[in-house]
């Protein structure tokens, strides 16, 4: 069954008509060209697919694009503005917090979202239950944390 | 994953309509558990009835200083709530404890309610599970079942209820409130008994929460074979209340043991009027577990549950 979807993706508006059981994850990568965000397990447990909707991070995977008409998507390729690297991405290429880099969208959309989130400066326990959601099976963790605690500071 | 309709309607009657019009329709919440379900093809709904667009997503005080949370609440909104945070932190603690931000950032409080085992057999359409095809039998009985229940299991299933956030409910004496109905959460879920596929005795639209007062030191434990980001293997919400030594009332509720929420209510009223002492903790928790009947592998949980009774006791005394 299809259903005709609008919203804004990067700034950017598109009109779709798109099958139902389309996830936002194949909207973007299929339908958009959007291969930033990663079909890591497709079941909401890596986190590779984590873009930001209406400003949360969230996995693209569990997220119908039907259900979230009208939002307002931001995924890795929409985080550089006027051709400057966000600063997440500038540390997480400081301090080699990527190795094959597959988790590393999903990885630096979730810190964008958990900087929003988080109170005041988070300390490393912090961050790291805070990125949870997000599995890095290279293991690149520790200079993951590093770079979210560089920015978070 | 089965071709299906969507509908979001605005209003509670809308959406019964929507439930009414076809045998196959579902609810849709924040879908983490629901579109994970269709894709493993364990839930093959024709209708997704989405209900984030009802008017249920406030939480707002009641008269006597309880709380009524609307069941469209977002489990990362609840989390982060003043008023939650103020007064029920072991609520927005048991939420914090569960998922990740990505999931609950998505998930709604009346989603988290009705989420399913994770029983592995359940989750996978080539095994037997009487909960997904009563009559099929159990496979988990004599299978993987580690982290399945030791108290209130039948012959037919073995599961646990997965929630965190509805251990720390029914602790909290919470009541679900539906179109036509206002229910304890600790009446709330059902023992598997002979008909395992219903988890829960009413169906139909779950619209809030209410919370009454509570006013006593509380906390949140989960225990869980990672650091974080795991499912409970046991986990306890508790509330003490103790003047001069002695225990004036105690609240209990396990996670990760049983079909339901398990509320402990042998050790409750071991408690009450007890010393406040560590002797009475692990007599209230022996109490409690005495009706435990561990499964071939799952021994373990009961006295890592009684350690985590008496510990958490001793911290809030």
């Amino acid at each position: 069954m299809d259903a005709d979807i609008s919203l804004r993706v990067n700034g950017a508006e598109h009109t779709l008509r798109v099958d139902t059981r389309t996830s936002l994850l194949d909207l973007l990568r299929e339908h958009l060209g959007l291969t930033g965000a990663k079909k890591g397990c497709d079941h909401g447990q890596c986190g590779a697919c984590t873009v930001l909707l209406d400003g949360r991070r969230v996995n693209a995977c569990l997220a119908l694009a039907v259900a979230h008409r009208g939002s307002d998507v931001v995924t890795i390729e929409g985080l550089a503005q006027d051709g400057e690297l966000h600063p997440l991405q500038r540390a997480f290429i400081e301090h080699d917090a990527f190795q094959c880099g597959y988790c590393t969208p999903g990885q630096i959309c979730s810190a964008v979202g958990m900087l929003r989130e988080a109170g005041s400066r988070p300390g490393e326990a912090e961050i790291r239950e805070g990125m949870n959601g997000n599995l890095c099976r290279c293991g690149a963790y520790a200079n993951i944390v590093a770079a979210i605690a560089e920015v978070a500071s | 994953m089965r071709p299906f309709a969507y509908g979001r309607p605005a209003d509670a009657a809308g959406a019964l309509a929507a439930l009414a019009s076809s045998p196959g329709a579902k609810l849709l919440g924040g879908g983490t558990n629901l579109v994970d379900l269709m894709r493993l093809g364990v839930e093959t709904p024709d209708l997704l009835v989405d209900v984030t667009g009802l008017p249920h997503g406030a939480i707002e005080e009641t008269p006597g200083g309880g709380l009524r949370i609307g069941a469209a609440v977002r489990n990362s909104d609840l989390a982060a709530d003043a008023l939650v945070r103020a007064r029920f932190p072991i609520l927005a603690e048991a939420v914090l404890a569960g998922a990740s931000a990505q999931l609950r950032n998505l998930a709604t409080v009346g989603g988290n309610l009705l989420q399913r085992t994770r029983c592995v057999y359940f989750q996978d359409v080539t095994k037997p599970c009487n909960k997904r095809v009563p009559g099929s039998g159990c496979p988990a009985r004599d299978g993987e079942h580690r982290n399945l229940a030791i108290l209130g299991h039948s012959e037919h299933c073995v599961a646990t209820h997965p929630s965190d956030m509805a251990v720390a409910l029914a602790a909290l004496d919470a009541v679900v409130h539906l179109t036509d109905a206002a229910i304890p959460v600790t009446g709330f879920y059902r023992l598997p008994g002979d008909e395992p596929q219903h988890d829960t005795v009413a169906r139909g639209l779950i619209v809030a929460v209410e919370l009454p007062p509570l006013g006593l030191p509380a906390a949140y434990r989960k225990v869980r074979e990672r650091a974080s980001f795991s499912f409970a293997v046991v986990s306890l919400a508790a509330a003490l209340d103790v003047a001069e030594g002695v225990v004036r009332e105690a609240r209990l509720a396990l996670g990760g043991v049983a079909h339901v929420p398990w509320r402990a209510r042998t050790a409750e009223a071991a408690l009450r009027g007890a010393p406040a002492t560590e002797e009475s903790f692990a007599a209230a928790a022996d109490a409690e577990l005495a009706e435990a009947r561990p499964l071939r592998d799952n021994a373990y949980k009961v006295p890592l549950a009684r350690n985590l009774i008496v510990r958490t006791l001793a911290e809030l005394a």
